[in-house]
């Protein structure tokens, strides 16, 4: 209850936020910050939750992405329609990859490279295929209307944002008092364990799979009707599964409000050193590493348990 | 489908790739299998290597085979002081972290070439840039040779120190035991950053040989970490000999499969075969337990 409570009152304030705001900036800020909310809380759900560390989440985002382009393009499905259609087909890739992947036990390191893999198989076929336009990429004709889910102003694609992100916070707020959330937390914890007590371990993370991949896919299909453009590096390359993973940890796995509290830092941090070094291409990103590295050398749970740290600290006998 | 010239030539091309590719993997197996990392600034580790080669080439006209001696020190001291200055203390021993740290090393490096270097793509002209060698019914260029020859050295050089020296007695009981090693008097600590060491010198002996036949900008290291992951878990990891022997066969598959299915499509191959051993045999071909 005090989990929902919580989601009522973030969905308000950034609601009530976003219809005081009239500064595209700000607007374009918030839109961004849940956008990549939206992807870490989609890793943290399979991540930090199942403990099956994914890098190549980008495979899900990619899939939802073309299919969100492929389906009004080539197949005039209706935005909305194709929206269905995209999370759909990402979470049968993620059922399909997570069946072959699960049924033969990959774990740890092993499992992160797997996904690392697909999503490179399934960015070189958007390459080489025809009907992903190849290389090009797929261009979504601009033609705003709430039907064709493309907004004038930014409130409407932050509506949309807002709307996924707050399932998000629910699905992962019921893992956390579910049947299904205790047994997937037993398997990350101790898989042995769990299957000694009679957890199907294999279907519970195959279910964490298809739950990411949904919110990923969701992740993708709303890019391509922001920026109604899609090519293969940007949707399956290596960049959005780091984004992911990055905020998720850097935040705090497997806490409710970490990956949105990471993906928010690092956003606005990325913002400020473009802002900041946005002349010399390169040193705002050196600075956005140097920062990572820092966090992560002292700020070992994630931001959101920087509370947690700083009581230990204080607790901590001096000597 | 192709005449014997074509295909011998083709899978000629692939061997001498395939001994720097190993060469890399090499370094980055030999990291996994000790300190139990997966290395994610590999990449960036050879991009500064190549930067490292062409600046020695262009600034003071050292030749990259004679830089050898100044690029492998270097980069051995880079990965020593990485591991004992950055990775060990941020790590604290929790993958995630490690993981997190070195994507942050590669970010910091891959911009830093940006900033210096811009995203030009740069080469370097030797005097035996355009050479060419005959072998049987192919033609192959002189420093792709030079480079099979100076990787499979490389290679030989390390299994040596690794199975004949004191050092790699170390490492290996700190491998297979780190509590019994440390118990025996071994510095743990010591012994991590001398293997992160060796990792990125050998990364430095193969930007010097691969240079000359090659290019570089500042993500150029990007291309070759998911090849240098495929061979890993092909050869199993932290598998010496599997390195080399899977750098080998992935130099070939990417050959032929560039040959039967394009440039573009033609990469698919090495991935495919990746999939295959992760799912089949995760212990790859000479890894002993899964």
């Amino acid at each position: 209850m005090k989990d929902l409570a919580a989601i009522a009152a973030f969905a308000a304030l950034v609601g009530g936020l976003t219809l005081a705001l009239d500064s595209g900036v700000w607007l374009t800020f918030i839109m961004m910050a849940l956008y990549a909310s939206l992807l870490a809380q989609s890793w943290n759900l399979l991540g930090g939750y199942g403990g099956q560390f994914s890098f190549g989440h980008a495979l899900f985002f990619g899939t939802g992405a073309y299919v969100q382009a492929i389906a009004q393009l080539s197949l005039g499905f209706n935005a909305w329609l194709a929206l269905a259609a995209a999370v759909a087909v990402a979470a049968a890739v993620a059922a399909f990859v997570g069946a072959l992947t699960f049924r033969y036990g990959l774990k740890g390191s092993y499992f992160a490279l797997v996904t690392l893999a697909f999503a490179e198989v399934f960015r070189i076929l958007a390459v080489s295929a025809s009907f992903t336009g190849g290389g090009v990429g797929l261009m979504l004709p601009l033609r705003e209307s709430l039907g064709n889910m493309q907004f004038g102003s930014r409130k409407g694609y932050i509506a949309l944002v807002l709307g996924w992100v707050v399932l998000a916070l629910l699905v992962t707020a019921w893992l956390r008092h579910s049947r299904f959330g205790a047994q997937l937390q037993a398997v990350r914890d101790n898989e042995d364990a769990a299957r000694a007590i009679g957890v199907d371990a294999w279907a519970v993370k195959i279910g964490a799979i298809v739950l990411s991949a949904v919110f990923m896919g969701a992740g993708g299909a709303f890019y391509v009707q922001v920026f109604q453009y899609i090519d293969p590096g940007l949707a399956f390359g290596p960049t959005t599964s780091v984004e992911a993973l990055v905020a998720a940890i850097v935040g705090g796995m497997g806490t409710l409000w970490g990956p949105l509290l990471g993906a928010a830092v690092l956003h606005l941090l990325g913002e400020l050193t473009r802002n900041l070094f946005g002349q010399l291409p390169g040193l705002n990103m050196v600075v956005y590493g140097s920062v990572l590295v820092l966090i992560v050398m002292f700020v070992p749970r994630g931001l959101s348990g920087v509370g947690r740290s700083v009581r230990d600290l204080l607790r901590r006998p001096r000597g | 489908m192709f005449d014997f010239g074509i295909l011998f030539s083709s899978v000629l091309n692939g061997v001498t790739t395939g001994a720097v590719y190993a060469l890399i993997a090499l370094g980055l197996t030999l990291i996994y299998g000790v300190l139990h990392i997966i290395n994610f600034a590999h990449g960036a580790a050879l991009m500064v290597a190549l930067y490292a080669v062409y600046l020695l080439k262009t600034q003071w006209g050292i030749d990259p085979y004679l830089a050898l001696p100044i690029v492998v020190p270097g980069m051995f001291a880079l990965g020593y002081g990485l591991q004992r200055g950055v990775i060990n203390r941020a790590g604290r021993g929790k993958d995630e972290n490690i993981l997190l740290v070195t994507l942050g090393i590669s970010i910091v490096l891959e911009n830093l070439a940006l900033l210096v270097f811009k995203s030009d793509t740069r080469s370097i002209e030797t005097p035996y840039t355009l050479s060419t060698v005959a072998i049987g019914p192919a033609t192959i260029s002189l420093a792709k040779l030079v480079a099979f020859g100076g990787a499979v050295a490389a290679s030989a050089v390390l299994l040596l120190i690794l199975t004949r020296t004191d050092l790699g007695r170390a490492i290996r009981a700190v491998a297979k035991e780190k509590h019994g090693a440390k118990l025996m008097g071994i510095d743990v600590e010591h012994v991590y950053a001398m293997c992160f060491g060796i990792g990125l010198a050998c990364v430095g002996a193969a930007a010097c040989f691969l240079l000359p036949a090659y290019y570089v900008n500042p993500l150029v290291g990007a291309g070759f970490v998911p090849v240098a992951f495929t061979i890993v878990v092909l050869g199993g990891m932290g598998s010496f000999v599997g390195a080399l022997v899977g750098g080998l066969l992935i130099g070939v598959v990417e050959s032929l499969g560039g040959l039967y299915l394009g440039e573009s499509l033609g990469q698919i191959g090495i991935f495919v075969v990746f999939i295959a051993v992760l799912l089949f045999r995760p212990q790859g071909l000479f890894g002993a337990k899964a």
